[in-house]
């Protein structure tokens, strides 16, 4: 690769949709192991598609949270219930934590 | 080389039992995970401490590295392990801690080895020789300007990747990536390079690399998802008789029209002139009258005689006084 090679980066946006064989791949899991993911609701099949496991969505904003989700699970040896907590005081730490920064440039 | 206090790094004496020091890993770790903390090179420090760990969580590294370690002290440079330091020692290989132990210092690798830390790597992805696996999605973060969300913009980046070798072993190899960052983006939105994760086993392909976006504070500019906004000072005759006034966006200045009768707050719109995404953002513009700090007698005296001209105008009659 040389270094002068330019790649062009894509935005992920909330309608790109992925299939599970493809959240699979991308963060390196079997489905037995992301259907527990699932189940603890850290992420969710989109709603037009959750009836039946085969013709299961995601969209592709999932990716980044799982893989966020399988390394805190390693590093701090939490089980997914905690994982699922986790994750969301830290979604809700980030809104209070950009709400501050907006505040105090007031 | 320099020799490191695995006890210091832990924050436990040397007596600490298994036990203590489980529980300063587990600390640390929490305070450290890059996933979570706020803290300054919270990355280095987790990885220290994970190595710190790997070490003394193991009653045989650790004992190994203590008859080492009698006569140094940390941060203490042109450390050589003698080179018959590990005899009479037999390395089981062990639980290794989930964290990236490829990334281990070489202060760790001349003690316990390449092998040690590849291990762990190694169970995980090295027996997919062979097989034809698409390689890992990887994830990264990376802050841009203001500005770049509304012309896009070209970063390098330099990540550390892990690596199969031809030895079947996995390297550490730190590479360039020169990126194209599209337009349009918002705070916290990911982006994807197509085949520059983790490369894949055997023939296949590589995974993609996602970076989420962040962006560096701007001294003018406050943004909100799409939406840009700003603070803009006026005089107070700009905002009692109305004015035409240059503001300066990312995209360039514009001419606002202030209509008379503006107080301070009243917030206006700019349509359109928000991050370009594809329903584009808005900017907005936040008046602030501003006075002067001194005035002149010349200045004070017109002041009066407005003082006197709008002697009905009471801007508090809403707060009953």
């Amino acid at each position: 690769m040389t270094k002068q090679e330019l790649f062009s980066a894509v935005i992920i946006t909330d309608d790109e949709v992925i299939s599970l064989a493809e959240l699979c791949r991308s963060c390196a899991l079997s489905a037995e192991q992301i259907l527990p993911i699932i189940e603890y609701g850290i992420i969710e099949p989109l709603p037009t598609s959750r009836n039946s496991i085969v013709h299961w969505q995601f969209s592709a904003d999932c990716v980044p949270r799982m893989q966020m989700a399988i390394r805190l699970q390693r590093d701090l040896d939490i089980n997914l219930a905690g994982t699922a907590l986790a994750l969301e005081l830290l979604d809700e730490l980030k809104t209070l934590r950009q709400r501050v920064a907006a505040l105090q440039r007031d | 080389m320099e020799y490191k206090d695995y006890y210091q790094i832990l924050g436990v004496e040397k007596s600490a039992t298994q036990d203590e020091i489980k529980r300063a890993y587990r600390k640390l770790a929490r305070k450290y995970h890059p996933d979570i903390s706020s803290e300054t090179e919270a990355e280095a420090h987790f990885k220290e401490v994970g190595e710190a760990y790997e070490v003394l969580k193991d009653p045989e590294k650790r004992v190994a590295y203590d008859q080492l370690g009698k006569n140094w002290k940390t941060g203490q440079s042109g450390f050589q392990p003698p080179p018959d330091w590990n005899e009479g020692f037999e390395f089981h290989g062990g639980g290794f801690t989930g964290g990236d132990s490829a990334d281990f210092s070489d202060f760790f690798e001349s003690l316990f080895g390449q092998r040690a830390a590849g291990a762990h790597r190694s169970s995980r992805a090295g027996q997919q020789r062979g097989f034809q696996v698409r390689g890992q999605d990887s994830h990264a973060r990376v802050f841009i300007e203001l500005e770049d969300a509304y012309h896009g913009a070209t970063r390098v980046l330099t990540l550390q990747s892990t690596e199969l070798g031809a030895d079947g072993r996995p390297h550490i190899r730190p590479r360039t990536l020169n990126v194209k960052i599209p337009k349009g983006l918002k705070e916290g939105q990911t982006i994807r390079l197509q085949g520059q994760g983790s490369p894949g086993y055997g023939d296949a392909k590589a995974g993609d690399l996602y970076l989420e976006i962040g962006f560096n504070p701007h001294s003018l500019y406050k943004v909100n998802g799409h939406d840009v906004s700003l603070e803009l000072p006026i005089t107070p005759w700009e905002a009692a008789l109305g004015a035409t006034i240059q503001v300066p966006t990312p995209s360039g200045k514009v001419e606002l029209k202030v209509p008379p009768g503006s107080s301070s707050g009243k917030r206006m719109r700019l349509k359109g002139r928000g991050i370009p995404a594809p329903t584009r953002g808005d900017f907005y513009v936040t008046l602030e009258v501003v006075l002067a700090q001194k005035q002149s007698e010349k200045e004070k005296s017109l002041y009066q005689a407005l003082q006197q001209e709008a002697v009905h105008f009471n801007p508090r009659a809403n707060l009953g006084v």
